[in-house]
């Protein structure tokens, strides 16, 4: 008889944290990724112990991008692709404040593209959590920049014949100073990038692997989204394996983990330092 | 069934019985039955074999007495509708 042991986490964290007209059951696809991903980011947010008002979560329009809907932050759920720059303000107005960016594939490397890589490229001190499903789920499965070769969605439906950007390797080469990469399997790893991520000051990443059963998964054959998930955990590598790993062995694996730090200077600290030397003494 | 058992599982329909012995306390589980899309998470990656889907395709602890508290049910719950009895 083991029930009676403490479990090794609290379990009901997340009821302090929604809001009060809970608009529970929420509106994703039964087993959809998005839900594991905003577990994880109310734990990550739990042990960091911030308040809600420290924080702000800014999003743009997607699935993924409904996550403010539920919680109860300040918060901006803003126009497809845009949310970054409205972050960008929040965050130079008030740079007190933890400014969180959710957003999916579409919403920050097709229409918010060059939004993202300005953000990276500023180290800003905002954290991106990018949930990546391979595909635009809201609007009915078109494809996105992270659709792969071949793929299949609804825009594609003889294969796609683009190469797909890969968020992570984007956001290091454009300037990130954290960038990882966790799955929905890997529920308990991406709280701790999460945690990671918005502790670091500067612009972090964090790529969320996801599912859309709905759309990819049917389009390509995937299977359900308990399916989808399982996938994640075959494919996944910590990042620590993967290095000692050739490029064929790492084909169509998901290196996950910590995968690049820098410790650039942020922009806002920056912003300061040049409003403290010509201020009028 | 007991009493608290008819309160664990308010919202599924019939009811699979679960042999749990309530005077070893409550269920470990509780699970908002009105939350849960029936998506099978749970059931599938329980690796203690806890659940048993009912009619609706929704959680039941058919073996309660080998629930070990991994967490793995409920940070894997995308509708967030599982927390522990034993906090
Ligand atoms: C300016 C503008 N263009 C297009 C749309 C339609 N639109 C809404 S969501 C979306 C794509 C969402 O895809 P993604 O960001 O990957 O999020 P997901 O739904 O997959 O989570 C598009 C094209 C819009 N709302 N506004
Ligand atoms: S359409 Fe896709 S991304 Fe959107 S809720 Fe459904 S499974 Fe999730
Ligand atoms: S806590 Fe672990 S053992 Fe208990 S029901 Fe959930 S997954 Fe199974
Ligand atoms: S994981 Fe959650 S939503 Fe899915 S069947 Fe289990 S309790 Fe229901």
């Amino acid at each position: 008889m083991t029930t009676a042991t403490k479990p090794k986490q609290k379990s009901d964290v997340f009821h302090q944290y929604l809001r009060p007209k809970k608009k529970f059951p929420n509106v994703w696809c039964p087993g959809c990724g998005i839900g594991i991903v905003m577990g994880a980011f109310i734990r990550a947010i739990d042990k960091l112990g911030l308040s809600k008002d420290e924080v702000v979560l800014v999003s743009g329009i997607g699935c993924s991008s409904r996550f403010p809907v539920y919680l109860d932050f300040n918060s901006l759920h803003t126009t497809h692709g845009r949310a970054l720059p409205f972050a960008t303000g929040v965050k130079f107005s008030r740079p007190d404040l933890k400014v969180i960016v959710i957003t999916g594939d579409g919403d920050a490397l097709a229409i918010g593209g060059n939004h993202f890589i300005h953000a990276c490229r500023r180290n800003i001190d905002i954290t991106a959590i990018l949930i990546n499903n391979h595909i635009y789920g809201m609007t009915g499965g078109q494809g996105s920049p992270t659709t792969p070769s071949e793929a299949f969605s609804t825009t594609t439906p003889y294969g796609n014949v683009e190469k797909h950007f890969e968020p992570c390797d984007l956001a290091a080469a454009a300037g990130a100073s954290y960038v990882a990469r966790g799955t929905v399997y890997h529920a308990v790893q991406l709280e701790k990038a999460i945690t990671q991520a918005i502790e670091n000051r500067g612009f972090s990443l964090v790529e969320a692997i996801s599912n859309c059963h709905t759309y990819f998964g049917r389009l390509n054959r995937k299977g359900d989204g308990l399916a989808m998930i399982q996938s994640f955990k075959d494919r996944a590598v910590p990042v620590a394996r993967a290095g000692k790993m050739s490029e064929e062995e790492l084909e169509d694996k998901l290196v996950i983990g910590k995968l690049h730090t820098t410790g650039a200077t942020e922009f806002c600290d920056e912003y300061q330092k040049v409003i403290d030397a010509h201020k009028e003494k | 069934m007991s009493e608290t058992a008819q309160s664990e599982n308010t919202g599924s329909k019939p009811k699979a019985q679960s042999k749990y012995d309530y005077s070893k306390g409550p269920l470990p589980l509780n699970i908002n039955m009105s939350w849960c899309k029936a998506c099978n998470i749970c059931i599938a990656l329980c690796p203690q074999q806890v659940f048993e889907p009912d009619r609706d395709g929704k959680p039941i602890q058919a073996r309660a007495e080998n629930c070990t508290q991994c967490t793995i049910c409920w940070v894997h719950c995308p509708d967030l509708a599982i927390t522990s009895n034993y906090k």
